[in-house]
């Protein structure tokens, strides 16, 4: 075959390989995309700094946060918010506690996923401190508070007049043997 | 395009010594074995679709038998879900595309002019990697724990942490089956690219070998993704990865994303190359040119390019933003402009034409017909809102087996009698050809048109039981299954009645047609175009 | 040749006219041969079968043109009544008009299809809150301001499934607690799932949200007609996919606040504690048995192992203590299918369940197991947490 002809073939390959790549790559373009467009209702599990001389606190404006716990797969803890709604100013930093508890008579491990809804509040909603930046242990029959400091950034869109922040738990106990 | 031939092509190839050789039994082996002749590749391709057409209707029966009344009728729910997963994954991977890559294997050397494909061992290992994985995605029903259950688009978590073990031996199965597509793609465009016959410009080839260059770069680019999507499935399963578990920070949704950027753009890699065939038999039975040759290469291109960008309509109730949703139905219903510019010129092919009614037309007929029907429907759940209520119920079932079976399917059937006479050299009978036609064209809608209803009741898919208000419809659709499946054994009698009693023919077989396989005898010397032919 | 015309625009008209009755026929009880979708109750439905309505009736037109050039063609330019084939063989004008007409169409049916899915996302402003999680296999339900939980289970008996009875008219739609709604209120729905992924799905309400593992999502409607509605789970979710209805029951506003009050205290009082005999344990076993737990574990409790071990001959089943057997229930086993009951069985029925799997499929071990054996094994791991910590939380102070 004549050399030009030759290398079709394997820029057909390598075409192919690229697009195994680009396959790997889309997991990281996907998570970007939505971490930056605000889309999923997931939220960002890195911590925002607030500082309260720098915040305008809108008092013009009242946005209602609920609070909801779902334990995956059974997972045998008791899991609820203190508080399940609160009246938040955009601007103005939030507190509040979710309470946990292991039932069982064995150290177990959990890991809070938290998602909002409706999805495009997500990119609105910066935590300070969250439970659920981090995995947390329990030994059997051990309970806890668990912290929640964030707030509202004032550019948060008007339409928005409701969000539910919602944490599953899951069980990583297995992982984090391994 | 309608091209005018030199007859002396045909005569080089009276030097032509056909396949070795070899003796007996190990002969008969070692020769299809280590073939590298396209024609005999071609062969091999369809005879694994034919075989793993009647093991996927076989399946599509067992399920309708379950689907006749309510209640457990013969198989359990398990089992059910295994049958519908395996019967979408051979159907499409082991039926359609090997069909149409043997249809390529045969056609695109002979209508370009070439001696064979570029890549003569690279087709002979392309083609026999598939009984290897055929075989294990057919053996993982009998694994300890049974067959994968969760059907052909197997979301996460069902698809990994909720899995039977067998679903890694699917996914290798996968990983072979792409292997053999992407390497057949690679030889499928670097033949066309590069050896067509002096003459034949890239406008001056037949629309089967425009299709199938466009759907082999489609392949190229969308089974590696597929690959690499089985592969964090695996991982997710085996070696504690999250790239679809929220746990871990992953997502179920970005499996919804990855598997259909790959899956949407398959579906059309199943219909390009059946509207490449349905391309070459309308003009050839209407005696008239392909209407509008220029607009159908740009219909076939916009079509392959916009498959890239609107997948999310498989998942518009699985909660993603409105700005996606817009998005994505526009682009959907975008792309019933260039299919619907492909119907039009079929239609206009056929306007003022001189039409008879040989089988291989009959079946194309039907397929315009047939496949328009399944293109409204597709129009129907590009609306958003409306899919609401249209997604994941028997509406989508009748949807896309409206487009795949008197779709695809019909136009594998005309592609099969209009070219059979050619591969064989011999007739086949049109008596049965009209008789398999008919019922076939029949009870296929008795089978799927009554599913439209079914899902507007508010009946969903895969489910092995269902409410009592369903019962007649399914009954009617039962019915026309078995009538279907049934009617499918004319087309092998037919095929084995061609090859050993079918009366000769001479090269051109159809008096409309112009292409330049038709220059050859039928069937054509085994290595043929020794010298290229001469294109006017 | 004119009468063949006349037929088949008679054959179109017909088809048209089906059509059109389609939704007189779908307007009461379900019939046999339902043949168009719901008009539903509530403004998205409506709404809905309007867009799908215009759909049909666009695509009929434009079939209507089409298949009829096509007819006419098919039976006029035949070989066979001599007709001698022309030449033609484009026509760019033809060709751009053929894309712009359709594409103005298509312009036309996507600006009310924009409209609507606006309307569709605004779950704003609702009068209540209910959270639905999606479970293999079963739904459960949670009026977050209400502070009411339970499950919803398919009600038909397991008989009915094997066609060992005769089959009830809400066969496969029926639960043992529907979710009971008010009229007239804009209810949001926040939809997950404890497990894979699920879909929430009632016709007549034109909802359908999917329900995914770690992720909530979630959906309005304003039911306008109280009355019984059912549907189905839209999303292969394992085996029992297709038995896990949703009914929900839309009453009036005064009857939603009396059912709420009873729901309250039905929570509130203890469950009894009486002794059964072995013949009631082993019959409510089985039932609940082959309901609940033979989809994986199979009715002759053989299993589908590895995945779903065998019960038949188990050391779990026939060994001791008992109370590891009781624990399995209630607690599951994390990491695997086996789900956590301790929530949606009650004492009695589990306590039926374990006497039916050591006693059934040559097990024999000729044990009883009460409910207060249960209730015993509950409240041992119901211990109050030995100690309250504050958790390291991540993130900046």
């Amino acid at each position: 075959m004549k050399k030009r002809a030759r290398n079709l073939p394997l820029l057909l390959a390598g075409i192919a390989v690229a697009m195994f790549a680009f396959g790997f790559a889309l997991v990281p373009i996907y998570n970007s995309l939505c971490k930056n467009l605000g889309i999923n209702g997931k939220v960002d599990l890195t911590p925002v700094a607030f500082d309260a001389s720098k915040s305008t606190v809108n008092h013009n404006r009242e946005v209602l946060v609920e609070f909801v716990a779902t334990n995956n797969a059974g997972v045998p803890w008791e899991f609820y918010p203190k508080v399940t709604k609160l009246k938040v100013h955009p601007g103005e930093i939030a507190r509040l506690a979710f309470y946990a508890e292991n039932k069982t008579n064995h150290r177990m491990t959990v890991q809070a996923i938290p998602s909002i809804t409706p999805g495009i509040a997500a990119k609105y909603l910066k935590k300070t401190e969250c439970f659920c930046f981090e995995q947390q242990t329990l030994e059997g029959h051990e309970g806890m508070n668990m912290p929640l400091l964030f707030h509202l950034d004032t550019d948060l869109p008007q339409k928005v007049k409701t969000i539910t922040l919602a944490y599953t738990l899951f069980d990583v106990t297995d992982r984090v043997s391994n | 395009m309608s091209h005018t031939m030199s007859p002396e092509s045909s005569h080089d190839d009276h030097h032509d010594h056909g396949p070795q050789q070899y003796r007996g039994v190990i002969g008969f082996i070692k020769r299809w074995v280590f073939t590298t002749n396209h024609k005999d590749i071609g062969t091999l391709y369809l005879l694994i679709s034919l075989l793993s057409f009647f093991l996927a209707g076989a399946m599509a029966l067992l399920i309708r038998v379950e689907l006749f009344q309510p209640g457990h009728r013969l198989v359990d729910p398990n089992l059910f879900n295994q049958l519908t997963t395996m019967h979408g994954l051979v159907m499409l991977f082991g039926v359609i595309m090997p069909a149409f890559t043997g249809m390529a294997n045969w056609q695109i050397p002979l209508m370009i002019g070439a001696p064979d494909m570029a890549l003569p061992r690279l087709n002979n290992w392309s083609f026999w990697i598939l009984p290897f994985a055929f075989s294990l995605l057919l053996s993982t029903m009998f694994h300890a724990g049974g067959g994968p259950n969760f059907g052909w688009t197997m979301y996460a978590p069902l698809s990994t942490h909720y899995a039977p073990p067998s679903t890694d031996f699917m996914i290798f199965a996968i990983h072979m089956m792409g292997i053999s597509s992407i390497m057949g793609s690679i030889n499928i465009i670097a033949t066309i690219l590069n050896l067509r016959a002096p003459g034949m410009t890239l406008m001056k080839m037949p629309m089967f070998v425009w299709t199938w260059l466009i759907t082999a770069f489609l392949l190229i680019a969308i089974m590696p993704v597929l690959a690499g999507t089985v592969t964090m499935m695996l991982t997710d399963r085996h070696f504690g990865t999250s790239f679809f578990e929220a746990a871990g920070g992953g997502d179920p949704i970005l499996f919804q994303h990855l598997f259909w950027f790959f899956g949407h753009p398959e579906v059309y890699v199943l219909v390009l190359p059946a509207f490449g065939v349905i391309s070459e038999v309308i003009p050839t039975f209407s005696r008239k040119p392909l209407f509008g040759y220029h607009f159908m290469v740009y219909a076939t291109v916009s079509i392959a390019l916009l498959s890239f960008i609107v997948w999310v309509h498989h998942m518009f109730t699985s909660g993603v933003p409105l700005g996606a949703e817009l998005f994505f139905m526009y682009t959907t219903m975008l792309i019933a402009v260039p299919t619907g510019v492909k119907v039009f010129n079929w239609v206009s092919t056929m306007f003022r034409g001189a039409m008879t009614f040989e089988t291989p037309m009959l079946f194309a007929v039907a397929f315009v017909f047939l496949f328009t029907i399944g293109g409204f429907t597709g129009l129907m759940l590009a609306l958003a809102p409306a899919d609401f209520q249209y997604q994941d119920t028997y509406f989508v079932v009748g949807h896309f087996h409206y487009v795949l079976v008197p779709g695809v399917v019909f136009s594998l059937f005309a592609g099969a009698y209009y070219w059979l006479p050619k591969w064989t050299g011999h007739m086949y009978s049109e008596t049965m050809g009209k008789w398999h036609f008919w019922l076939s064209v029949i009870s296929v809608n008795i089978a799927f048109f009554p599913m439209h209803f079914l899902g507007l009741a508010g009946m969903p898919r895969r489910i092995p039981d269902y409410a009592l208000q369903f019962t007649n419809f399914n009954v009617v659709v039962t019915v026309g299954a078995f009538i279907f499946g049934f009617s499918q054994l004319l087309f092998l009698a037919n095929i084995i009645y061609t090859i050993r009693k079918g009366k000769k023919v001479d090269g051109q077989v159809w008096e409309g047609a112009t292409t330049l396989e038709w220059t050859l005898s039928s069937p054509p010397p085994y290595h043929s175009f020794t010298t290229p032919p001469s294109i006017h | 040749m004119l009468k063949q015309l006349n037929t088949v625009k008679q054959l179109l008209l017909s088809c048209l006219l089906a059509i059109c009755l389609g939704p007189v026929c779908a307007a009461t009880a379900p019939d046999q041969w339902q043949m168009n979708m719901y008009k539903g109750v509530t403004p998205i439905s409506h709404d809905i079968y309007w867009l799908h309505m215009v759909a049909i009736w666009v695509c009929a037109a434009i079939g209507v043109v089409v298949f009829g050039v096509m007819i006419y063609s098919l039976i006029h330019h035949r070989k066979s009544k001599g007709y001698k084939p022309a030449s033609f063989h484009d026509n760019t004008r033809l060709e751009i008009i053929w894309s712009i007409i359709p594409f103005v169409i298509l312009v036309g049916l996507a600006i009310p299809a924009t409209h609507i899915l606006a309307r569709m996302d605004d779950s704003s402003e609702a009068d209540i809150t209910i959270k639905i999680v999606g479970y293999q296999w079963k739904w459960q339900y949670q009026y977050l301001d209400q502070g009411i939980s339970f499950f919803s289970n398919l009600s038909t008996p397991y008989a009915q499934l094997q066609n060992s009875q005769e089959k009830n008219a809400w066969y496969l739609l029926e639960v043992d607690k529907p979710l009971v709604l008010p009229v007239n209120k804009k209810i949001r729905f926040l939809v997950t799932s404890n497990d894979v992924i699920h879909s929430w799905w009632v016709p007549e309400l034109g909802i359908k949200r999917d329900a995914i593992p770690g992720f909530m999502h979630e959906a309005w409607a304003r039911i306008e007609e109280p009355g019984t509605y059912r549907g189905q789970c839209a999303e292969l979710c394992g085996v029992n996919h297709a038995f896990m209805p949703i009914v929900v029951e839309a009453v009036t506003e005064q009857a939603f606040e009396q059912w709420v009050a009873t729901q309250s205290k039905a929570a509130a009082a203890p469950t009894e504690q009486n002794t059964m005999t072995r013949d009631a344990l082993m019959a409510l076993g089985k039932q609940k048995y082959d309901m609940v737990c033979s989809a994986c574990h199979q009715v002759d409790g053989s299993g589908i192992p590895p995945l779903y071990p065998a019960l038949k001959g188990s050391s779990v089943a026939v060994g001791h203590p008992i109370s590891r057997h009781i624990d399995l229930i209630l607690d599951g086993i994390p990491g695997t299918a086996m789900q956590a009951y301790r929530d949606q069985l009650t004492d009695q029925e589990i306590a039926a369940i374990v006497t039916y799997e050591r006693n059934a499929w040559g097990n024999n071990t000729d044990e009883d197991i009460q409910p207060s054996d249960v209730a015993q094994v509950r409240k041992e791991l119901e211990q109050p947490a030995i100690r309250v910590k504050q958790a390291h939380a991540g993130g900046l102070q």
